[in-house]
This record gives C-alpha cells, sequence and structure tokens, in this order.
C-alpha cells in the first residue's frame, strides 16, 4: 500500500511539473509570436470598443514593455491564486468560459471517448481472431481509409449526406437555432450532438483497432498461446488473448483522450457545436491569449489526468506490478 | 510392440525472402526419422539452432505459418493428421516446452495447470501433480513471474502430466538448471517412462541424454546421423558416423581420447 | 507474385503517382487561380472533372494544386521531424543521466497538448502561413520516433559488436556513422514514411481552421473551408471531390508505409 501510495505521489509530482512546462510552453509560444499583441491579439475592432482603462489594463497585462519572464510570473501567480485572468473575446473569467464549454462538449467527449474504444478494441479483436482472412481485410481496410481521412472532411460529409441530403438531421450547434436554453429538451441536444460525436467515434476507433488487431497478432503468436494450443485449450481468445491485450487496450483507449480533443476542435468547427474546441479556435484567431493559455492547460490537464489514471490502472490489473508491489 | 510415435522421412521448410525479391525454400528439418516405444525415452540430440523446437512443433501439428511439412508421422500406428493431432493434443500427447515465455503471464499457475477446469476432481489432480513435483499448493496462486527457473520447468511438466499422457515431447527442459535441479527433472522423465509413456527428449547435451535416455537420435543440419542405444554411447562402440564419434570423444568423461 | 515484389511494384507506382501530382500541381498553380465569371458555379463536367468554384476557378487545377502543396510540405515536415527525433533520441540514449530525463520530459511534455492545438500554438508563435504550419507540424510529430530511435540506439549499445568497437577504441563519429546510423536506417525510413500521412492530415485541418496557409492559397484546407458556405446550397462537388483526393494520396502514403513496415520488421518480413 505504501509502494502504492509513494507511486502516485511520484506521478502526481511529475504530471504537475508537466503542467507547469506546458503553460511555459504555450506562453513561450504566444509570446514568440511576431505579431504585436494588443493589436492582433485583441484585434483592432475589439480594442476601439474598449475603453480606455480597459486597455491600460490590458497593457499592463500583456506588459508589453515587461520582459517575457514578469510576465510569466504574474500568470503563474495569478494561476495558482485559481485567477487564470478574464476572456478578452467574451469578458468573462477564463474559467468560468472553460467551465461553460467544457459542459457543452464533455457529453459529446465522453460518448466518443468510450464508443470510440469500445468499437475499436472489438473490432481489433475480430481482426486479429481472423488474421489473414476475410474480415480481417474488411476490417483493416476500412480502419486505413478512415485514418487516412481528415476528421474535418469526414464530418462534411456526413453533414452532406444527412443534413443537406437527406434531411434528417440539423446542420449544426448543440441546440435548435434561436431557441431558448431552458426550453431545449434533452432529444433535441442528442439530436445535435448525434453527428458530432459519431464522427468523433468514427475518426478514433480506426487507430484504436489497428493497434488492437497488432498486439492481438503478437499474443497469438506468443509462446504461451502456442503452449495452450499444444495442451488442447478451447477459448484460446477468451482466456489468453483478452487478459494480454487488456494492458495495451487501457494504454491505447487513455492516450486517445488526446486525440479525441484534437478532433473535437475540427469536428466542432465543421457542426459549429459551441464546445471547447470551437472555443480554442475562436481564442487562436481573435487573439484572446489568456482563453488560450488556460484551454492548453486544462487539456494537457486532462491527457495527464488520463495517463496517470492508465498508470493506476496498471497497477490493478497487471499482476507484475500488483504483486511486485505488495511483495516489494 | 507397435512404436507409440514414428517419424518417417520428416522434413519441414521455411520459404523466406533471400537478398532482393527472389524467395526461397529454407530446410529447417530434412528427412529426419526416429521412433518412440512405449514406456522407453528416446533422445534427440543436435546442436543449437538445427531445428529442434521445430521438429517438437511439427509433431504436434503447430508450425509457423511460413513452414511446411512433409513426410510420414505415424502416432499409435495411424498417421498423425492435423486434425487428429487437435484431438490429441493435450489429451495423449503432451508438449513440455522449454521455459517460463510458455506461461500465460497475466494468469496464475493454477489455473493454467487445470486449464481453466474449476471443478473438485481438476483441483485435487492439480494438486497431486504439484506435490509430485516437489511444489508447495501455494505454488497454485502464483504468477508466472514470481517462479524461479527450477519451479517454472516443473510447472510446465506438471501442466503436461495432468492427463495421463502416453507420448510427451520434452523440448530442451533443462538449460540453465543447476546439475541438481536438472538431474531430479531427468528422473521425472525416467519415471513417466516407466509408468508406460514414450518420452521423447531433445536436447543439445549428449551427457545428459546419456544419463536419462534409452535411445540417443544424433541430429545435425537437419537430418539424423546415427541412431543408436544409448549404451552404444557408454562404450563408444557401435557408433557409425563420424560426427557422432566426435560428439562422443568430446564427452567428459573420455577426455578428448 | 511474392509479397517484396509487389511492395516494390507498389512503391514505384505510389512515388510516380504522387511525383505527377506534385509536378502537375506545381504547374497548374497559375491556371488554378484564374477566375472566369462565365463559368461559375458548375458541376463536374467533361470539362471540369472537379466542377468549378463560385468565382469560376477550375477546381481540379486548384485540386491538383492544393495536393502538391500538400505532398511538398509532408515532405518537408516528415523530413524535418525525422531529423528532429534522430537528434533527439539518440543523444537520449548516448548521453543518458539528465539529458535523457530532459528529452523523456519533453517527450511527455510535447505528448500532453493535442496535436492541433500544439500546431495551432506553433503556428501562432511563427505569424502562421507556410512556415508557421510547417515548423508546427514538424514541431509535434518527432515524438514516438524519437522514443522508437533512443530504445534502439539503447539495444545496439548493448550488442556484444558495439562494445567491443569501443573498447577497441573506435572513434564515437565512427560509431555512429558506421554502426548506429545503418541500423536505425530502416526504423528512421519506416517512421518519416509512416510520419507522411499524419504530416499532411494536419497541414490540412490546421489549414482549414484558418492557422495554417493563408486564404488565397489553393490549399485543400482552404479549398474545403471556402466549400462549408455552399454545401447547403447543394454544390456538393466543392467539398466531396477534392477531399476525396486528399484522401487517396494520403492513402497511397499510408498504404506504402504500412507495407514497408511489414517488410523490414523482423517479426513480418518472412511471410
Amino acid at each position: 500500500m505504501k509502494h502504492r501510495l509513494q507511486f502516485t505521489a511520484k506521478k502526481l509530482v511529475r504530471m504537475a511539473l508537466l503542467l507547469l512546462g506546458v503553460s511555459l510552453t504555450a506562453f513561450l509560444l504566444m509570446d514568440a509570436s511576431p505579431l504585436d499583441p494588443l493589436q492582433t491579439n485583441i484585434g483592432q475592432a475589439a480594442l476601439g470598443s474598449m475603453s480606455p482603462e480597459q486597455i491600460a489594463r490590458l497593457e499592463d497585462y500583456w506588459g508589453v514593455n515587461a520582459p517575457a519572464a514578469e510576465r510569466y510570473l504574474g500568470w503563474l501567480g495569478d494561476a495558482l491564486r485559481g485567477d487564470f485572468g478574464v476572456s478578452l473575446l467574451y469578458r468573462r473569467p477564463v474559467p468560468e468560459v472553460i467551465g461553460q464549454r467544457l459542459s457543452n462538449s464533455f457529453w459529446l467527449l465522453l460518448t466518443a471517448w468510450v464508443l470510440s474504444g469500445g468499437l475499436g478494441l472489438g473490432l481489433g479483436l475480430l481482426a486479429g481472431a481472423f488474421r489473414g482472412r476475410g474480415p480481417d481485410k474488411m476490417i483493416r481496410g476500412c480502419c486505413l481509409v478512415v485514418s487516412s481521412t481528415p476528421a474535418f472532411w469526414l464530418a462534411l460529409l456526413l453533414l452532406m449526406v444527412f443534413s443537406v441530403w437527406l434531411k434528417v438531421l440539423p446542420v449544426g450547434l448543440s441546440v435548435p437555432a434561436g431557441a431558448a436554453a431552458d426550453s431545449v429538451t434533452l432529444a433535441q441536444r442528442l439530436r445535435h450532438a448525434l453527428l458530432p460525436g459519431l464522427t468523433l467515434s468514427v475518426a478514433g476507433a480506426a487507430g484504436i483497432a489497428l493497434h488492437t488487431r497488432e498486439k492481438v497478432v503478437d499474443v497469438l503468436d506468443s509462446d504461451y498461446v502456442l503452449f495452450a494450443r499444444a495442451r488442447g485449450e478451447g477459448h484460446i481468445l477468451r482466456r489468453h488473448v483478452l487478459r494480454n491485450v487488456a494492458l495495451p487496450a487501457i494504454t491505447l483507449q487513455f492516450a486517445s483522450i488526446s486525440e479525441i480533443i484534437g478532433g473535437s476542435v475540427l469536428v466542432e468547427k465543421v457542426f459549429s457545436y459551441p464546445g471547447l474546441g470551437q472555443a480554442a479556435v475562436s481564442a487562436g484567431l481573435g487573439g484572446d491569449m489568456p482563453l488560450l493559455m488556460g484551454i492548453t492547460v486544462a487539456t494537457a490537464f486532462l491527457v495527464f489526468g488520463g495517463n496517470l489514471a492508465a498508470d493506476l490502472l496498471y497497477g490493478i490489473v497487471d499482476p507484475r506490478i500488483r504483486r511486485g508491489a505488495a511483495a516489494g | 510392440m507397435t512404436p507409440i510415435l514414428s517419424v518417417d522421412k520428416l522434413s519441414i521448410t521455411f520459404t523466406r525472402y533471400s537478398r532482393g525479391l527472389s524467395r526461397e525454400e529454407m530446410p529447417s528439418v530434412r528427412e529426419l526419422s526416429l521412433t518412440v516405444e512405449p514406456g522407453q525415452v528416446a533422445a534427440v540430440v543436435g546442436e543449437s539452432g538445427a531445428g529442434k523446437s521445430l521438429l517438437a512443433h511439427g509433431i504436434l501439428h503447430l508450425l509457423p505459418r511460413n513452414a511446411a511439412m512433409s513426410g510420414n508421422i505415424l502416432y499409435d500406428g495411424m498417421p498423425l493428421t492435423a486434425d487428429r493431432a487437435r484431438v490429441l493434443r493435450g489429451r495423449e500427447i503432451a508438449l513440455i516446452p522449454q521455459g517460463v515465455t510458455y506461461l500465460d503471464p497475466m494468469m496464475r499457475v493454477g489455473e493454467q495447470i487445470r486449464r481453466g477446469r474449476g471443478d473438485e476432481a481438476s483441483r485435487a489432480r492439480c494438486r497431486a501433480v504439484l506435490s509430485r513435483y516437489g511444489l508447495a499448493a501455494e505454488v497454485e496462486g502464483r504468477y508466472p513471474f514470481e517462479l524461479s527457473g527450477g519451479m517454472a520447468r516443473r510447472v510446465l511438466i506438471a501442466c503436461a502430466v495432468m492427463d495421463n499422457p502416453r507420448l510427451i515431447i520434452a523440448d530442451e527442459p533443462t538449460p540453465g538448471l543447476d546439475a541438481r535441479s536438472a538431474a531430479r527433472i531427468l528422473s521425472h522423465f525416467r519415471e513417466l517412462a516407466e509408468q508406460g509413456a514414450g518420452v521423447l527428449f531433445i536436447t543439445h547435451d549428449l551427457e545428459l541424454a546419456c544419463t536419462v535416455a534409452h535411445k540417443i537420435v544424433v541430429f545435425r543440419s537437419g537430418q539424423t546421423v546415427e541412431e543408436a542405444a544409448s549404451s552404444a554411447f557408454q562404450t563408444g562402440e557401435g557408433l557409425t558416423h563420424p560426427y557422432s564419434r566426435a560428439l562422443w570423444r568430446a564427452l567428459p568423461k573420455n577426455d578428448f581420447l | 507474385m511474392n509479397r517484396r515484389r509487389s511492395t516494390l511494384i507498389l512503391l514505384v507506382l505510389a512515388c510516380a503517382l504522387l511525383l505527377a501530382v506534385t509536378l502537375a500541381g506545381g504547374l497548374l498553380a497559375d491556371g488554378a487561380a484564374s477566375a472566369d465569371f462565365t463559368r461559375k458555379n458548375l458541376p463536374p463536367c467533361f470539362a471540369f472533372p472537379f466542377g468549378t468554384d463560385w468565382m469560376g476557378r477550375d477546381m481540379l487545377k486548384r485540386t491538383l494544386a492544393g495536393l502538391s502543396l500538400s505532398i511538398r510540405i509532408g515532405a518537408l515536415t516528415a523530413a524535418l521531424s525525422g531529423a528532429v527525433a534522430l537528434a533527439l533520441g539518440a543523444a537520449s540514449a548516448a548521453f543518458g543521466g539528465w539529458v535523457d530525463a530532459l528529452i523523456s520530459w519533453i517527450i511527455d511534455l510535447v505528448m500532453g497538448i493535442p496535436h492541433i492545438l500544439l500546431i495551432i500554438l506553433i503556428s501562432i508563435a511563427c505569424g502562421r502561413g507556410l512556415w508557421g504550419v510547417t515548423a508546427g507540424v514538424a514541431l509535434s510529430h518527432w515524438t514516438s520516433l524519437a522514443r522508437l530511435v533512443r530504445g534502439e540506439v539503447l539495444q545496439l549499445c548493448r550488442t556484444p559488436y558495439f562494445r567491443m568497437a569501443q573498447r577497441l577504441g573506435v572513434s564515437r563519429k565512427r560509431l555512429f556513422c558506421s554502426h548506429l546510423l545503418p541500423h536505425l536506417l530502416p526504423q528512421l525510413l519506416i517512421g518519416l514514411m509512416l510520419q507522411f500521412p499524419h504530416a499532411i492530415l494536419h497541414e490540412a485541418s490546421v489549414t482549414f481552421l484558418g492557422f495554417g496557409l493563408s486564404s488565397e492559397r489553393p490549399a485543400i484546407g482552404n479549398i474545403l473551408e471556402e466549400s462549408m458556405a455552399y454545401l447547403a446550397a447543394g454544390r456538393w462537388w466543392l467539398a466531396l471531390l477534392p477531399g476525396l483526393s486528399l484522401v487517396g494520396v494520403v492513402m497511397i502514403f499510408a498504404l506504402a508505409g504500412e507495407r514497408l513496415r511489414l517488410l523490414l520488421a523482423p517479426a513480418s518480413a518472412q511471410e
């Protein structure tokens, strides 16, 4: 138990350091931008609509003349106290904007994550089990096509087929246009999330399926499966393959968080879905540095959190870690 | 007595790519012949990399996909086809593989020995087999990574004898073991033979083979070069092929005469 | 026909096709931009197989020009990220200690930010445009290859022949050039081939989002972004055909890379 706690603590410290690194990287990258921070980051129009005090505050905030190190430390100090600044585009505190956007995206991301993982694992197992035969070739072919397809074009394609041609699903947004927030039903939300969710799931499943298949084939070629066959064991797939594919499957599943979030940036743009991804694009194009910083750190937090969860799950699933830890 | 296993002119070839784009057939086992009688330990001795494991896997019809096999294999007087092998594997024919990599790293030892069967009879049998090889009952609950090399080999033997096989194919079961453990494992083979099973013992170690086998087949570059009673290797007489004579002379007790 | 031969034929065909597309796109770049309002919004027909857009531009020419641009950027970024991966992976393995720890940490860091987001950030840092997207894709795609190189180098350093060479006093440079590099080259080659499709896809994606190539360039990302405004009007060809061509190009690369990997990987090379 002590060992496990130590392990978790070490991982947490590493995660904190990585988050620090991410925020510094994001800051340096935005700082390196050759574009004038105030003009391009805030935009002429936005500047015009601001009061002189606001502009003065912004100049202070961006510290046009202050050294980068000072500005970063200023941001960091505020961030540690929970103040991530105010979004320039939305004129609200960054955590509030991210919270609201994330709540829009959350179910979309979660569903896509679960669906792509399940679908990918299932198809990968099937392809591996039928290695070299029809189903394997078909699944591999489909996965190759999907993984060669940009997610946003897949989204465009689905939009053309279901919304423009068949007219069975809405063109975009997370709720019907013009509807008041409290009158929106769950069914309407689902209808609007169906195509983005489908795009993300399908796009994510292809990679997972291909990787899972490789793992299944590795297991089937292993010494222990040969021995199991030499002993006339049935149910090799259930008894040995599933068990040994579990660990790589955990890794794949949690590593796909980053892919799903990345994909959502594209898919949300196509469907005008007002989620986190769309906010990231607006923040980047509109030069909303505090928001972009916040979103980068928040997504990195999700990704590292996923890695941590995978590490902890490993400790439960893998007997070598579980028992090794108990012994040592 | 009909031999339990008789292999006649067995050849195993691999298709592989040579330099460039042409594909070639790589013979690994060439026209190998041997017989194993019930109650007998027959040793196949050959240098490393001579395709010894392939012989074991070939008899069981478990070759990799790019390998092809020809020749006749008779089990109990009848051809051992792929279908028949599938039925007999784990029932009458047992494999004792080389090492711990042949155990599923994610599964407890007991469950592997019992092949997932959880009934009381299997459990009792499993405990009996473990204790027969000097393994405590708690080994059942361990994972393969928690076994020492000698324990892992004994577990593999335990796996093989769960069902009273009539033919046991042991593929290099002793390397890496100290002399005492190796001798104990070999005595188990002898014991299994005494109970009526045929044992095919595949090794690179002639000295070891002499101590346990009734009959020794010397195998070189995929071919049988000599088939002789192990007593012939005690005295060195009756060995016809220069290679087996060289092997005999290389035995420590013969002191490079 | 054995698999090596078919792989070779596939590779040659793929290279020829891609070369043709690249050249054609480069030559057609001028024609791609010429507008002609007498022929606007034509659906695909014999004269314009990909149709025309609202300015009467030939979509086939625009698509080819876009693909050509994509392939060139893909090649550039794959080469750049391969170089970064080789340098950092080898340094990580060769120096060990804190250098190794630092590089591993950087790899974790880069992997912690979703690719798209990282490319956007780097692109902003470079002031967007061609160099922004090139730097973005190159600097976000080296991580897994670097890990691979690191593992390979570590493994090679442990081999007896390498140790022997070291003990015989062979210089570091010689060791690297005549022992490490030949072993790494196939792995690196496969890594680059497999990176190519990702690079092209990400370039198109980032351009689509507006952080890549400027909108007057005929990039696939821009073409598809523009097509969105005409989807509801039923001008399907604006999105379908350029996208399909992109998928085709990416797939050829992915297929060739995959075949090459199977061929050179020891586990599957002999099948």
